[in-house]
C-alpha cells in the first residue's frame, strides 16, 4: 500500500514552556492591538506635553519629537502595524493561493503563463521593487497593503503550486474530473483541505515578514504617512536621541523584534511530520 | 530438536498504546536455514510479528509480554547499540514496496552495500563486488549498468530484487521477506519468486515469508503458520497444511482460490469500441487497433501484464485520454472521445474506480460528503432524499451506515474500496470501469469485493470492465475476457473458451504464472515466464 507520504498537522503533543511563552506574548500584541485606544494613556496624534520629554510618571517612555506621547505612540503604532500586516498576509494569500491553485489545477498553458510571470517578479529585489511602486503610486494604507500583498504573493504562489501539485496527481481528483467538476471545485473542495496545514505554518512565517517589511518601509519614510503612529517611523523620528545615550528609540524596534521571534517559534509547532505509512499486517 | 533453533520466540504479546491486543501469546520458532511462511489476512498481526523477529515494535504499539531470542541473545533485553548490531549483521528485511524502501537520491550499488560498509563489516571493494555477484544471481540483467541507476528508473520487479541483494549483502542468518511480491504482476512475481527461492538455498539464510497468498508461500515455505486476529491457529509442515488444513481460518483462505460463477453469453451491446488508437501526448502508440464489446449485465475482464496498455483502454473508454483514432458507441449512439465533450447523463452511465481507494477518496473528506456529491450532481437529491439515498447505498455495499461521519482516513482498506465502489454506482450507471480494484487487497477481502460486485451487477444491471493482471479473478468475476498485451489485443472471446483452451502464447503465460500450490509450479512458471522476457 503505498503511504501517502508527508502530513502537515499541529504537533498538539509537544506543549513546551517556550511555546506557552510565545503563544503569551503573541495574545499580548493581538489584546493590545484590539484595545489600543482604551489602554493608551493619550489620544494618537495628542500633543501633551514639550517635546523630547524625559520618562516621566505622567508619560512613562517620554515624548516624541512633537511632544506626542511616546507609550501611547507605541500602542498605535503596533495596533496599526499589526492590522496592516493582518490585511497583507490575508490578501497575499487570497492572491498567490488562489493563483498556484489554478497553475496546479488548471490548464498546463496557465500554469507556464503565471510560473514564468513570478520568475520575473521574484529576479527583481523585493524591498527596491516595493520602493520603486511606492514612489509611483504614492504611500498610504492602501497602497502599503496592494503592493506588499501583491510581491508576497509570487512565494505563497510558489509553495500552493508545489503543494497542489502533489495532490492534484492523485486519483482523487482524478475521479472529480470524471464526474465533471468544475475547476473551482476541484481547486477548493478536493486540493485545498488537503494543504491548509502548511499553508498555515507559511501564513505565520510570512506575517512576521510582512510586519518587519510595513517596519522597514515606515523607516524609510514610505509606510504610514503621518500623523498616523507607526513602529519603524518612531524609530527614524527620534533617531537622533540615540547620540545623547538614550534608548527610547530602540524599544520600538524591540517590540517588532519581539513579535517576530515569538510567531516564528509558534509556528515551529505547525512542522511536517511524517505518518507511519502502510497497513498492519 | 537437537541444535538450538536460531528464532524463538515465546509468550509474545503486542497490544496498541490504547490495550487493544495485535499479538496474543504467540510461540514461534525458526531453525537455521529454514523457511518458514507466515500466513493471514490484513490486520492478522503478520507484519508486527514480523518485525518483532528482529526486536522491533512499531511506534503506537508496546511489548506486552514474551521473549524473542534470535542465536542466543534476547533481543528486547539487550541495549539498543547492540541490537543495531546484531541487526545488521545478521538480520535483513525485504518490505513490500520497493518503491518507498529506496532513497530516491541515491544509486543502487551504493544502497546495497550502505548498512554493511558503514557498520564496518567488510570494506567497500569486497562489498561492491559481493553486490554485483549477488544481483547477477537474482537474474538481473547487467548489474554493473542497473547499479549505477537510480530507484525510478528500474522496473518494480527489478527494483523488489534489488532489495534482496540488499538483505543478503551480510550474509545474514534471518531474512523477514514482508508480502515482497504483492506489488508485482503475476509474471513478474514468478520470477522474482524462483530468484529469491534459489538465492536463500545457496546462502542457506532462514527466513520468516509474510504473505496473504497460501499459494505463493507453498512454493517458498517449509512450513506454514497461519496467523489470525494475532494468534496462530494453525503451524505445520507446508505438505500437510496444503492436504489436510484443520482450522476453519486455513479452509476459507483456501476456498478464496476457487471462487468462480457461471458465465453468461449474450446480452444486448452496451459499448462498442472499433479500431481504438491511443497515446499519451506526443509519444508513440500505446494502444494499437483495438476493437471491443460490452453487453449490458456483463462482465469483460481485460487482462495483460504491466505495459499491455489495459490500463490505457480504460482510460479512452471513461474519456480521460481522447483516441487517436477509432469510434466509440453507447447504446448505438456515439460516445464522444473527450470527457469534457460528454455531457452529465453520459458521465453518469459510464464511471471508474480506481486501483487505490486509499489516494482515490479525497482524505479530507468524509464517508457521507463522497456519497452525497455524486448523488447532487447526478440525481440532484436534497435533504431527507439525500440522506435515505446514501444510506441505501452504504447498506448495498455492506457498509454500516455509522461509518458515514468518517474521514476516508479512518476507514480499512476493504471499507475504503466498496466505499469508492459506491460512489461509482451513486447516479446509477450503465457501464463501471474497474481497474485492478482487488489486486492491492488481500484474498479474503478479495473474494468479498469481487461477491459484491457480483451481487450488484445481478440486482443492478449495471456491466463491468474488469482490468486485472490476475487469472484468478478473472474465473471469479468474468463473462468475457480480452488478453493484451504490448497494446493489442491478442486473444477475446467467452471466459471459458480462453481460459480452458488458450490460443495466444500470452494467455498461456498468464494462466501459468497463476500461482498454484502444487510443487514444481514456480520452477516451470517463471520459466515460461523468462521466455518472454525482453
Amino acid at each position: 500500500m503505498t503511504s501517502r507520504g508527508l502530513h502537515f498537522s499541529p504537533r498538539r503533543e509537544r506543549v513546551t514552556a517556550g511555546r506557552i511563552l510565545a503563544a503569551a506574548i503573541v495574545w499580548l500584541y493581538v489584546l493590545t492591538a484590539l484595545l489600543g485606544p482604551w489602554i493608551a494613556p493619550y489620544g494618537e496624534a495628542q500633543i501633551s506635553a514639550e517635546p523630547f520629554a524625559p520618562w516621566s510618571a505622567a508619560h512613562w517612555l517620554g515624548t516624541d519629537q512633537l511632544g506626542r506621547d511616546f507609550l501611547s505612540r507605541l500602542v498605535f503604532g503596533m495596533r496599526n502595524s499589526l492590522f496592516l500586516a493582518l490585511a497583507i498576509t490575508i490578501a497575499s494569500f487570497a492572491l498567490g493561493g488562489s493563483l498556484g491553485l489554478l497553475a496546479a489545477a488548471g490548464p498546463r498553458l496557465a500554469d507556464q503563463i503565471l510560473s514564468r510571470l513570478v520568475d520575473v517578479f521574484m529576479a527583481l529585489p523585493a524591498l527596491i521593487f516595493a520602493l520603486m511602486l511606492l514612489a509611483i503610486f504614492g504611500t498610504g494604507a492602501a497602497q502599503l497593503i496592494v503592493v506588499i500583498a501583491a510581491l508576497d504573493a509570487t512565494r505563497v504562489f510558489r509553495l500552493t503550486r508545489a503543494l497542489a501539485m502533489r495532490e492534484a496527481a492523485l486519483e482523487y481528483v482524478e475521479a472529480a474530473r470524471l464526474r465533471g467538476e468544475s475547476l473551482v471545485w476541484i481547486m477548493g473542495r478536493e486540493i485545498l483541505p488537503n494543504i491548509t496545514g502548511p499553508l498555515l505554518a507559511e501564513a505565520g512565517m510570512r506575517f512576521a515578514f510582512v510586519f518587519l517589511t510595513i517596519a522597514t518601509l515606515s523607516f524609510l519614510g514610505l509606510g504610514l504617512q503621518p500623523p498616523a503612529a507607526d513602529l519603524g517611523s518612531m524609530v527614524r523620528e527620534t533617531a537622533t536621541l540615540i547620540t545623547y545615550g538614550d534608548f527610547t528609540p530602540l524599544i520600538p524596534a524591540l517590540v517588532i523584534a519581539i513579535l517576530a521571534g515569538a510567531v516564528n517559534f509558534l509556528i515551529d509547532g505547525y512542522q511536517a511530520q511524517p505518518v507511519p505509512g502502510g497497513d498492519d499486517g | 530438536m537437537g541444535e538450538a533453533p536460531l528464532l524463538d520466540i515465546r509468550g509474545l504479546s503486542i497490544t496498541t498504546a490504547a490495550g487493544a491486543p495485535v499479538l496474543r501469546d504467540v510461540h514461534l520458532h525458526l531453525r537455521r536455514g529454514e523457511v518458514l511462511g507466515l500466513v493471514g489476512e490484513s490486520g492478522s498481526g503478520k507484519t508486527t510479528l514480523g518485525l518483532a523477529a528482529l526486536g522491533h515494535v512499531r511506534a503506537g504499539l508496546a511489548r506486552a509480554a514474551g521473549r524473542v531470542w534470535f542465536d542466543g541473545e534476547e533481543l528486547f533485553g539487550i541495549p539498543p547499540a547492540q541490537l543495531a548490531g546484531v541487526r545488521a549483521a545478521r538480520m535483513a528485511y525485504v518490505a513490500q514496496s520497493a518503491q518507498t524502501a529506496f532513497n530516491p537520491a541515491h544509486r543502487l550499488t551504493n544502497q546495497i552495500i550502505e548498512a554493511a560498509v558503514f557498520h564496518g563489516l567488510m570494506d567497500e571493494k569486497t562489498a561492491r563486488a559481493r553486490a554485483l555477484a549477488d544481483q547477477a544471481r537474482l537474474g538481473l540483467p547487467e548489474p554493473e549498468k542497473l547499479g549505477r541507476r537510480y530507484p525510478h528508473q528500474v522496473s518494480g520487479g527489478q527494483l523488489q530484487r534489488v532489495m534482496t541483494a540488499m538483505a543478503m549483502q551480510t550474509r545474514p542468518g534471518l531474512i523477514v521477506f514482508d508480502e515482497p511480491t504483492t506489488a508485482l504482476d503475476v509474471t513478474t512475481q514468478a520470477r522474482v519468486l524462483l530468484a529469491m527461492k534459489r538465492l536463500l538455498a545457496q546462502s542457506g539464510a532462514a527466513a520468516l515469508f509474510i504473505t496473504h497468498d497460501l499459494a505463493v508461500v507453498a512454493q517458498m515455505a517449509q512450513r506454514i503458520c497461519i496467523l489470525h486476529k494475532g494468534r496462530i491457529v494453525e503451524e505445520n509442515a507446508t505438505e500437510a497444511i496444503l492436504a489436510h488444513p484443520a482450522h476453519p481460518v486455513t479452509r476459507n483462505l483456501w476456498a478464496v482460490r476457487q471462487a468462480q460463477r457461471t458465465a453468461r453469453a449474450g446480452g444486448k451491446t452496451l459499448l462498442e469500441a472499433r479500431n481504438l488508437t491511443a497515446g499519451y501526448g506526443r509519444g508513440k502508440d500505446i494502444l494499437h487497433d483495438v476493437c471491443l464489446r460490452i453487453a449490458s449485465g456483463r462482465t469483460v475482464a481485460v487482462v495483460g501484464e504491466s505495459g499491455s496498455g489495459k490500463t490505457t483502454l480504460g482510460r479512452v473508454i471513461c474519456g480521460l485520454l481522447e483516441p487517436r483514432s477509432g469510434t466509440m458507441r453507447l447504446d448505438g449512439a456515439p460516445l464522444p472521445g473527450l470527457l469534457r465533450q460528454r455531457g452529465k447523463s453520459l458521465r453518469r452511465r459510464i464511471r471508474f474506480v480506481h486501483q487505490s481507494a486509499e489516494t482515490a477518496l479525497n482524505p479530507a473528506h468524509r464517508a457521507r460528503d463522497i456519497l452525497a456529491r455524486p448523488l447532487r450532481l447526478f440525481e440532484a437529491l436534497r435533504g431527507a432524499a439525500l440522506a435515505a439515498r446514501i444510506e441505501g447505498l452504504m447498506r448495498m455495499v455492506e457498509l454500516d451506515p455509522a461509518l458515514l461521519p468518517r474521514r476516508t482516513g479512518q476507514l480499512s482498506g476493504g471499507q475504503r474500496q466498496r466505499l469508492a465502489l459506491a460512489r461509482a454506482l451513486a447516479g446509477g450507471p450503465d457501464l463501471v470501469i474497474c481497474d485492478e480494484v482487488t489486486s492491492s487487497l488481500d484474498k479474503v477481502i478479495q473474494r468479498e469485493i469481487l461477491g459484491l460486485l457480483a451481487r450488484l451487477q445481478e440486482e443492478t444491471g449495471v456491466s463491468y470492465l474488469f482490468i486485472t493482471h490476475d487469472m484468478d479473478t478473472v474465473r471469479a468475476i468474468a463473462d468475457e475476457v480480452i488478453v493484451m498485451a504490448g497494446g493489442r489485443i491478442v486473444e477475446q472471446g467467452l471466459r471459458d473458451a480462453v481460459l480452458d483452451t488458450p490460443q495466444s502464447e500470452h494467455t498461456k503465460r498468464l494462466l501459468a504464472c497463476a500461482p498454484r500450490p502444487q510443487p514444481g509450479w514456480l520452477e516451470t512458471a517463471a520459466s515460461t515466464a523468462r521466455e518472454q522476457e525482453r
